[in-house]
């Protein structure tokens, strides 16, 4: 691939454009018709319950049920402000709550309209499995499994020992040429951000990660507050990578790219074997979907801005 | 993706898709007056490389990417996911069959 730009950011972003062009350019959509072929979700007879099923923990619990659709039971959507400068939100004059009872509070405004707006977008049915917003933030303010901080950030790190970025393959030799060129780049970001060693190996195994390089990470980690902590955990799940979490979080990839990463083997095949949409694109929308909601979840969480106005001379 | 890094596009691209959820009234949403107010807000800084007005940035490439992605899923979902199973009595009905009654209860049930 013919590289123009010489300093690395620009390459990363133009192989990843170059690549994702031609791969588009090369696509053989074929349409098929099988209607039925994912499982159809559980929609239960609309139940009395007032308490609305929305978390990361959808079984097994006994304050969630399986409620997936509701009928649109408000008009309009609002935000106001509550105790100790949280924001609440209001559906017809009624004060939203969480799955678990409590009341529903952002920690900020910019939060907050992002999840009114989610209620907003819903028409007739309220579809609960897309408004991924309001899921995160309502695992926040639950904590339904229980855990505390440590355990997030040991369960976060897990992934890291088979990180996504860093499982190589060996043949067939594009393929290993793509993940060198897409994912070296973000590795070697990561290592020279962070001061860490990862590699990557080609081995079953997966790379032996130093115990240095773990502390260093949970040491960073332990910098997040309990709710940045719960979306970068969610981040992490969805993209299967460490790295790439990072990369996102902190800004130096776009939630596209990273998502393009993350599925590079798979858009490769897609690439040589042409794409399903009804599967492969559904599947793409829906993790972009989930990583932008968790991307911009940790944002808000983690951030505090203020306005200093200068005077303008003339 | 670089072509999307402009402010200008970003807000009119989170506006566009404020428009097709809401229809006509897209200008009384609170997102539509939060969004342009962020917007103009974070337009004039004194330093050459903000690190805010690139946070900004990021953030709305994300809310643009959520925002997109969510109506792209819903769109492939209604068109190609499985509806459900009929109840017994309706697909007995479009072959126009008659589910068996037994007055006395089956009987096993109580």
């Amino acid at each position: 691939m013919q590289v123009l730009n010489p300093t690395w950011i620009g390459k990363t972003c133009l192989l990843i454009t170059l690549v994702t062009d031609t791969m588009l350019r090369n696509l053989v959509r074929l349409h098929s018709r099988v209607g039925h072929a994912l499982s159809p979700p559980i929609v239960y007879p609309r139940s009395q319950a007032l308490k609305l099923p929305l978390t990361l923990l959808s079984v097994n619990s006994k304050y969630y049920s399986i409620i997936t659709e509701r009928k649109k039971f408000y008009k309009d959507v609002s935000i106001s402000h509550g105790e100790g400068g949280m924001f609440e939100i209001n559906l017809d004059q009624r004060k939203m709550k969480t799955p678990g009872g409590k009341l529903f509070t952002a920690p900020n405004e910019a939060l907050a309209i992002a999840v009114a707006n989610e209620w907003d977008t819903q028409k007739d049915t309220l579809k609960f499995y897309s408004m991924h917003m309001t899921t995160l933030c309502n695992t926040a303010l639950d904590n339904p499994t229980f855990r505390s901080k440590d355990q997030i950030i040991t369960a976060a790190l897990k992934y890291l020992e088979t990180d996504t970025i860093c499982y190589r393959v060996e043949e067939p030799p594009t393929l290993v040429e793509l993940q060198n060129n897409e994912w070296d780049p973000v590795l070697n970001w990561i290592e020279d951000r962070y001061n860490v060693v990862i590699g990557s190996s080609t081995n079953i195994l997966g790379p032996e990660i130093p115990q240095a390089t773990m502390d260093t990470f949970r040491q960073h980690l332990g910098s997040y507050n309990f709710w940045s902590m719960t979306g970068l955990e969610y981040v992490i799940t969805q993209l299967k990578s460490v790295v790439l979490a990072f990369a996102l979080i902190d800004k130096h990839i776009t939630v596209e790219q990273a998502v393009l990463l993350s599925r590079l083997e798979e858009e490769f095949q897609i690439g040589h074997w042409g794409n399903v949409e009804w599967a492969h694109d559904v599947d793409l929308y829906e993790l972009r979907a989930r990583t932008a909601a968790g991307a911009l979840f940790v944002h808000f969480s983690s951030e505090s801005s203020t306005v200093k106005r200068k005077l303008m001379q003339d | 993706m670089a072509s999307l890094a402009s402010p200008l596009r970003l807000c009119r691209g989170i506006l566009r898709e404020i428009r097709a959820i809401k229809g006509l009234e897209y200008k009384q949403s609170l997102a539509y007056n939060y969004v342009l107010d962020q917007f103009r807000k974070n337009q004039i800084t004194g330093e050459r490389y903000c690190r805010a007005q690139e946070e900004a940035l990021h953030a709305s490439h994300s809310y643009l990417c959520l925002l997109t992605s969510t109506r792209q899923h819903m769109a492939l979902y209604d068109m190609y996911h499985g509806k459900g199973q009929r109840d017994t009595e309706e697909m007995a009905g479009i072959v126009g069959l008659r589910l068996p009654t037994q007055p006395g209860g089956k009987g096993w049930e109580k």
